[in-house]
């Protein structure tokens, strides 16, 4: 069957000149799109990728699984978005490479990674397979309550509930949030996906069906705030839901940690470490929340903390954005995001790296055991950074 | 071919080999208003010794070779007209040493200009190379293979002349050093005082070979960074206004533009003084010399400097993002420019040239002409925008250009990173024992013509 190539903004397509400011930082320093970086091919650059895409669009080009791995392999960081040169043209990027992801789902012509990825959410309600059942076993022996009418909705994600990484840091801010007295409730085994990488991934259909029913739930509950976890679920809670009527007031949970520390309200010891911070994509480049992360650390007695070379707007992406983390199309090798990233937190001395996102902290976390840096460097999350310095005391 | 490749295969592995459609697609064009041509591979290197196999298989096997930077000359130099391999060379891309007390660098032969920049500011902030106007991604070897210049080349001539050594990679796949280096550990001298054999590559286009290696002169990195604006409305006043600034000897880049959008810019012509200082005082010292070198056009009332304080973060840029941004005017995403290398005094008549052309051709015009070498020469750049997706506008871009180019020859210029036409034209007015030695040391040096073909070529 002949599929119509149609996206909806493809008529500036064309107007990439593939200058390759794209694929820097601000100040040029290394390579920061990832993919470009791992791949080392113009076509896996966002100049490369509007390219090709134009000629896809106009036919020149077939879908192919290459041209597939090239888009899917894309980790939506924005630093393409941040260092185009072009006002307004720039702000598109990544809705082109999202809407030509969606027609690809269209066609049915997906990498059978991303395929598998959508028939998980779809059948499972989670990419990791596990019964809805589990969802809430991570908040398992911390007595945290559920939602009822509390101030806000602490919402942790398929990640923070699955994964061994992500449990433990929701585990980590449940804590924290719960002892210094923030009046939250958690939805255990009612929460659902937040459809963040569904829609990233181009499945718009089944991002609308999830988005519709969070938010339906939401209100049924009377949810006005929600503290997230995950950095991507607070990006689509603010920047995707409200088209779909889901308006609600979204918090990351390094703002609440930023106002706790700031007004003294968890009592902290001192502890020695050099620490640097890792900003995740959808907190820093897509929420432009830079400096919370850091005045947690900041507030951290015996804390040094330095910055890596490439930080604030021109950090570089662990390589987990874009559903990359669940289909791993960007892949292994010494050239991986990730690993790349930690090289560069080493670089800096630090002998912690502390992150906001457990999907950031997975990455890293398994980058490190890939450089055979498990004695020299240790991921911590935020929350897990402030439980530290308080269970010395 | 099937046997090509896998011999690929075996020299770069697979990561490092592409026959895909959408390698072979992207990588047979350039941003630039010429045709495409698809390669039948892409290579990506990350070692010399990579390089040289994948030139070996190719004059054994009389396959074309095209060296890639990042591909934005414009005037499709990268496009492989007869096909054949091209080769990417933006893997290799370490900054291999510098000295500081000599002040070169050596780097591999696809680091790009914004790592060089960014390294140096990281760990050398008292020295600078000469940065180009071409997006951060170009790459140095680029840059020198085609006589490209930068922000230092008013006060130290074309790039190519700060080149401190090469590394080469033959056609005929013999790795050759040139320079200082060959004789020692050291990459301060590209020629002199030996016979300047760099001159068999520089400017060659990737014709003559490969560069692995690019050892690169290092100047000091000033304190401070100014500049004014001297605004006339004069063409004919230019070259004169020119001549009294370099007088001065004080000056880091001069360039003169005139475009017609936004409107405040129309019929005048600007010219952007950029000078440096380690003190207040060395700057205000040289802004005055700068003023009364000046002076006689303002009593004149022939021009007068312009206030830059609104317009400064742009220019201060290096490079300037604004630039590539041209291409976004006629929002369709191109631009491409003929760029001769020409007298200073002929610039009246080149200036009327590109707005006759814009006229006739109903294209949108921009010029910004860069002093070279205290004033011995400049280039001239016509640069037309067109829209990707009007493909009648690229046409007519494209016959202002080769007109550009005609005019410029007529005038006794020289086309700079001239296309493959443009190199005909130019050797249809060479000399012609001049061309005879030109193609000799081509056919000597290339015997099989597997590099970059379809360059500098009769036929």
């Amino acid at each position: 069957m002949e599929y119509a190539r149609q996206i909806e903004h493809a008529d500036i397509v064309h107007r990439c000149f593939r200058c390759g400011y794209c694929k820097f930082p601000e100040d040029y320093v290394d390579f920061n799109c990832p993919s470009y970086k791992a791949f080392g091919w113009d076509t896996f650059s966002p100049g490369g990728r509007m390219w090709l895409i134009r000629a896809w669009l106009n036919k020149e080009l077939e879908t192919s699984p290459h041209f597939s791995r090239i888009l899917y392999s894309c980790v939506a960081c924005g630093n393409c978005k941040d260092q185009c040169v072009y006002p307004r043209f720039k702000d598109y990027l990544l809705n082109v490479f999202e809407e030509t992801k969606a027609q690809l789902v269209n066609e049915g012509r997906i990498p059978p990674e991303v395929r598998d990825y959508f028939k998980a959410v779809s059948v499972n309600g989670n990419p990791y397979k596990q019964p809805q059942e589990e969802r809430g076993k991570w908040a398992d022996g911390l007595g945290l309550k559920e939602f009822t009418n509390q101030e806000y909705l602490f919402y942790v994600g398929c990640v923070g509930s699955y994964d061994e990484v992500g449990q433990r840091m929701a585990r980590s801010v449940g804590r924290l949030l719960s002892e210094t007295g923030v009046s939250f409730g958690i939805l255990g085994k009612e929460e659902t996906a937040d459809g963040h990488e569904v829609k990233v991934l181009g499945e718009t259909g089944l991002f609308t069906a999830l988005a519709e029913e969070n938010i339906m739930e939401f209100k049924k509950k009377g949810i006005e705030k929600i503290i997230t976890l995950d950095p991507h679920a607070l990006n689509v809670f603010k920047k995707d839901y409200p088209r779909l009527g889901g308006k609600f007031e979204v918090f990351h949970y390094t703002e609440i940690l930023a106002h706790l520390i700031s007004n003294k309200h968890i009592p902290l010891s001192n502890y020695r470490a050099k620490v640097t911070y890792h900003d995740p994509c959808y907190l820093g480049r897509h929420n432009l929340i830079f400096e919370p992360p850091r005045e947690v650390l900041k507030g951290l007695p015996g804390i040094e903390f330095v910055e890596m070379r490439r930080n604030g707007p021109s950090a570089f992406c662990c390589g987990g954005g874009g559903g990359n983390f669940f289909t791993d199309m960007v892949g292994p090798g010494e050239n991986s995001p990730a690993r790349v990233r930690i090289r560069e937190a080493l670089d800096t001395g630090a002998e912690i790296v502390a992150v906001a996102c457990p999907q950031c902290a997975k990455m890293l976390d398994n980058a490190i055991k890939s450089e055979g840096l498990e004695n020299r460097l240790e991921v911590l999350d935020l929350a897990e950074m402030v439980n530290r310095v308080r269970s010395i005391g | 071919m099937k046997d090509i490749y896998h011999a690929l295969v075996e020299i770069m592995g697979e990561r490092g080999v592409s026959n895909r459609p959408e390698e072979i697609w992207f990588y047979g064009r350039d941003p630039g208003v010429l045709s495409p041509h698809p390669p039948d591979y892409v290579v990506a290197p990350e070692t010399t010794e990579q390089v040289q196999k994948v030139v070996q298989l190719a004059n054994r096997e009389k396959i074309p070779v095209v060296p890639m930077g990042n591909g934005m000359a414009l005037t499709g130099l990268v496009i492989p007209l007869k096909g054949g391999i091209v080769m990417d060379m933006k893997r290799m891309n370490k900054i291999l040493e510098v000295n500081e007390m000599a002040r070169y660098v050596v780097v591999e032969g696809g680091t790009s200009q914004g790592t060089l920049k960014a390294h140096l500011r990281d760990h050398y902030p008292n020295l600078r190379h000469s940065l180009p106007d071409a997006p951060p991604t170009t790459t140095i070897a680029a840059n020198v293979a085609l006589h490209g210049q930068g922000c230092l080349t008013q006060q130290y001539g074309f790039n190519s002349d700060m080149v401190t050594g090469l590394e080469v990679v033959m056609p005929t796949g013999e790795i050759c050093k040139i320079g200082s280096p060959s004789l020692g550990p050291y990459w301060f001298s590209k020629g002199p005082s030996l016979p300047d054999l760099s001159g068999l590559f520089l400017g060659w286009l990737g014709t003559t070979g490969i560069f692995t290696k690019v050892g690169l002169k290092l100047f000091p990195n000033k304190k401070i960074r100014e500049i004014e604006i001297f605004v006339t409305d004069k063409a004919e006043l230019v070259p004169e206004i020119i001549y009294k600034l370099t007088h001065l000897e004080m000056l880091e880049d001069l360039n003169a533009w005139f475009q017609p959008k936004p409107l405040m810019f129309k019929d005048n012509y600007h010219l952007n003084i950029y000078f440096t200082g380690d003190s207040e005082k060395e700057i205000e010292f040289k802004r005055t010399m700068i003023w009364d070198a000046l002076q006689k056009f303002i009593d004149n009332k022939d021009g007068g400097f312009m206030n830059v304080q609104a317009m400064k973060p742009n220019l201060m840029e290096s490079p300037q993002r604004g630039i590539a941004a041209f291409a976004d005017v006629p929002r369709g995403g191109g631009f491409e420019y003929s760029g001769p290398i020409t007298l200073i005094e002929l610039y009246p008549r080149f200036a009327a040239k590109v707005v006759e052309l814009a006229e006739k051709y109903d294209v949108i015009y921009s010029s910004a002409a860069r002093v070279i070498s205290g004033g011995h020469s400049m280039m001239f750049s016509i640069s037309f925008a067109f829209n990707r997706a009007d493909p009648a506008m690229m046409e007519r871009v494209k016959k202002a250009l080769d007109e550009a180019t005609e005019f410029a020859l007529k005038m006794g210029g020289i086309p700079w990173k001239p296309n493959h036409f443009e190199q005909k034209m130019t050797m249809a007015r060479m000399d012609p024992n001049t061309l005879k030695l030109l193609l000799m040391i081509k056919q000597n040096l290339d015997p099989h013509g597997i590099m970059n073909p379809g360059n500098w070529e009769v036929n």
